[in-house]
């Protein structure tokens, strides 16, 4: 019986135990208990994966209506490799939570803060698993709010300005994305995904059709940050509490990388996205720029945070080329790095947030000779930078060889050499840190550090180790990506 | 007249008179609405536009003051994206279905049985609160979550304020201004209509968010009139922040009980022997539910803004 309701449950046992979470007070009873619940939904999560990695879906009828009269969940190959990355990664982050919450933010504001997360978590994992256009929406409001929530506990009083830019950009994505969702609904008179997908050929020619698409892929930008949409999102990483950069770096944009490859693909179909909306030459040059400003912006950036901030935007440039490819490989290539940069990002946040316990800052001066002294959080963030860089035997050389087949499958070799500059870009941001923690003393007069502790050392190595797992292991991820990758270019699920 | 008024707000450097003519604004919406006949949404718009976003403006006023400061950017660049966006709005939605027509696929497709059939299957007789809080009830409680995580929001950006004072209750003011006698008269109504809306939500206009934010309104009222001190004496944040929660968990808790009743989430037909009636009890709980988050997060944001306004 507990089986049918898994998708439901994969929700709501966040959601309602925000509430939950926000009477149990101070002290760390509400820590462990979000502990607990982000264990629990990453055990749901495995569960959804392993009932769908045969190729079949899951439907989940919410109120007992069926689709289109009420809310439908529908899980396959795409969406659950979705939610184990954003399950995982919770569950990785809250127990590192305990004691970096402690040092960066007010005891009295920690009860808050464990719901936010958990309704920022929540509101992430109902994006993904919806089949409901609107549901969409309430559950990206729910997300949006409780983001712009963590980013202000920065201890940083900047932290409240650059929440506030993501307000606003972050409100105008929403808004844009709900104009879309309502004149699709005026043209179809239904708000039900598969249902969408079925009334849309029939009226491709409609221009209000058209702008509904244009709102819908401007609005998904900038919620995930697509070049030139990205201003908000440097500050916003760099200026958050380290567990909410961590967080939302391994799972946020992802989210909103997902929803866009379902609106294109399940919503809308191949043809118009490709045909007659041309998306791929919107997005090739953006992406391509994206990958190269971004990467060579994050070699000059002081602060570590803020470099490994505008790599994400590099990142998603990635992601977004893999759609612009418009290949199966492509597709996949951006399905792997999806679920990839998350184990990347979330390993060289956490390490740093590790780095920011002992010496409370993240600039990259402060973190001279740390190699000596921290030398188990180093060696983490060297694993990431590598993964980041697309060494073999790394998660990130997985995405990235994909990636290149997709351009060589065109023979647009002008971006395979794009993919390789940038990669080279990675190796010089990353090598600058590793230089100056294994390479210079540590500066005169600088108090002695001692290496983090365990319950931040374990999660960091948990993620860091999973770069290498999945970059020996290909299995799960290439045939999950594969298999959802077929399913989106072959229409409608 | 709706333009003319945005055209204001946008020229005015005074922010409290910006903040009354949001709430015209409001106000006006709130009558093209009802001429569009979407009385709840009309109701909605009417509660929370109008009255109490107005109030919780002029709460952040205090702490804020009256005056806008001369932007430091230029707004060309702006100018030029909202006329692009604009450009694109209309240019997209002028082969729109026409406006009123039957053959609006809005009104070929999912609408029908709701309009035909939701007396049937769900058994009260407004649709809008069938599809609401039935049909689509897993949005509304989306809704009053979006609601709760800006409680949350509030409260750890400003937190509200503790009177440390020993005298708790009245302030002492002398013989009882003509305000506060005329809020004495007006509160129990106010109150009372609240219920009403609550209760009634299943036959006329109404349901729980308007329910909720005339009830907060009731509560403010008081604390403007008197001083937030009673209010808080009336009302205290501690138990109206259990009631925040609470309201939550008995949207979600009645889609648990369902599940354990054999159905799906938020199935509420098998919570009673009868279907209808089961939707009923269903409807019931959950509008209780969004109601008691909704009011009681309202006066939270209300406290925690002149709380702190107060304090500065």
């Amino acid at each position: 019986m507990m089986e049918m309701h898994l998708p439901v449950l994969q929700v709501i046992v966040p959601l309602l135990s925000a509430a939950i979470c926000f009477l149990l007070g101070r002290g760390k009873l509400p820590w462990m208990f979000a502990t607990l619940v982000s264990w629990v939904t990453f055990a749901i999560s495995i569960l959804i994966a392993i009932q769908v990695s045969d190729g079949s879906t899951l439907q989940y009828e919410l109120g007992g209506w069926e689709p289109p009269w009420g809310i439908s969940y529908n899980v396959d190959q795409l969406n659950a490799l979705v939610l184990v990355i954003v399950s995982g990664i919770a569950a990785v982050v809250f127990p590192y939570a305990l004691r970096s919450v402690e040092r960066e933010i007010a005891p009295e504001q920690h009860g808050l803060f464990y719901t936010a997360m958990l309704l920022c978590f929540a509101g992430l994992l109902g994006i993904t698993i919806t089949g409901d256009a609107f549901n969409v929406f309430v559950l990206l409001e729910i997300s949006s709010l409780s983001t712009y929530t963590l980013i202000s506990l920065g201890k940083d009083r900047r932290a409240l300005t650059s929440s506030f830019q993501y307000l606003i950009m972050g409100t105008i994505g929403a808004t844009f994305i709900l104009i879309g969702i309502g004149l699709i609904y005026a043209l179809t008179g239904t708000l039900n995904m598969a249902d969408l997908a079925e009334r849309i050929p029939q009226i491709e020619s409609s221009r209000t059709l058209q702008a509904a698409f244009a709102f819908i892929v401007v609005g998904f930008g900038l919620k995930l940050a697509m070049f030139p949409l990205h201003l908000w999102l440097p500050n916003a990483y760099a200026f958050a509490p380290s567990v909410v950069s961590a967080f939302l770096a391994a799972t946020a944009t992802k989210v909103a990388v997902y929803a866009l490859l379902r609106f294109l693909f399940d919503v809308y179909d191949v043809n118009f996205t490709y045909e007659a909306m041309q998306v791929q030459y919107l997005l090739i040059p953006l992406a391509t720029v994206a990958i190269l400003f971004a990467s060579i912006v994050a070699i000059f950036q002081n602060d570590v945070k803020r470099m490994l901030a505008y790599s994400s935007v590099a990142q998603i440039g990635y992601m977004l080329l893999g759609i612009g490819l418009v290949n199966a490989t492509g597709i996949t290539a951006t399905l792997l790095h999806l679920f990839n940069h998350a184990l990347m990002k979330g390993a060289l946040f956490l390490a740093l947030g590790a780095v920011c316990y002992r010496i409370g800052r993240t600039s990259i001066q402060q973190m001279a000779g740390l190699g000596q002294q921290m030398p188990w959080t180093m060696a983490a963030f060297v694993v990431g930078g590598l993964s980041i860089i697309g060494v073999p035997l790394t998660a990130g050389f997985v995405s990235k060889w994909y990636l290149i087949l997709g351009t060589l499958e065109n023979g647009w070799w002008p971006l395979t050499a794009a993919i390789l500059i940038a990669s080279l870009l990675a190796v010089i941001y990353i090598w600058r840190v590793v230089e100056v923690a294994y390479f210079r003393e540590r500066p005169e007069g600088a108090p002695d550090v001692k290496e983090a502790p365990l319950s931040l050392l374990l999660p960091t190595w948990v993620l860091a180790a999973a770069n290498i797992y999945f970059g020996v292991q290909t299995d799960f991820t290439v045939s999950f990506a594969k298999g959802a990758a077929a399913s989106l270019l072959g229409g409608a699920p | 007249m709706l333009g003319l008024t945005a055209m204001t707000i946008i020229r005015l450097r005074s922010l409290f008179a910006v903040v009354m003519l949001f709430s015209i604004y409001s106000l006006l919406t709130a009558s093209l609405f009802m001429v569009l006949d979407a009385v709840d949404v009309a109701f909605t718009e009417a509660a929370v536009g109008a009255g109490i976003s107005t109030m919780l403006m002029l709460g952040t006023l205090m702490i804020t003051g009256y005056r806008e400061k001369r932007p430091a950017h230029s707004p060309i660049l702006p100018l030029i994206v909202v006329v692009l966006t604009g450009a694109v709005l209309v240019w997209g939605t002028l082969d729109m279905p026409h406006f009123g027509s039957p053959d609006q696929p809005v009104h070929q497709h999912v609408a029908p049985r709701y309009i035909d059939d939701s007396p049937k299957e769900v058994g009260i007789p407004n649709m809008v609160t069938s599809v609401l809080a039935s049909y689509r009830g897993y949005d509304t409680m989306g809704e009053t979550i979006v609601v709760f995580a800006a409680l949350i929001g509030v409260l750890s950006l400003i937190g509200i304020k503790k009177y440390t004072n020993k005298e708790p209750g009245r302030t002492e003011k002398p013989p009882e201004s003509i305000l506060q006698v005329a809020a004495k008269l007006l509160i129990p109504f106010i109150l009372l209509f609240a219920l009403y809306v609550q209760f009634h939500g299943d036959f006329g206009p109404g349901g729980g968010f308007q329910a909720g934010v005339i009830f907060a309104a009731g509560i403010i009222l008081y604390a403007l009139t008197f001083s937030l001190k009673d209010a808080m004496h009336l009302a205290p944040p501690k138990v109206v922040k259990v009631i925040a929660a609470f309201g939550v968990l008995l949207y979600g808790g009645t889609g648990i009980v369902s599940m354990l009743k054999g159905g799906t989430f938020l199935n509420y037909s098998v919570l009673a022997h009868d279907p209808i009636h089961g939707q009923h009890y269903g409807i019931l709980l959950v509008e209780l539910g969004v109601g008691l988050t909704v009011a009681s997060v309202m006066m939270l944001i209300f406290y925690a803004f002149v709380s702190r306004g107060e304090a500065d």
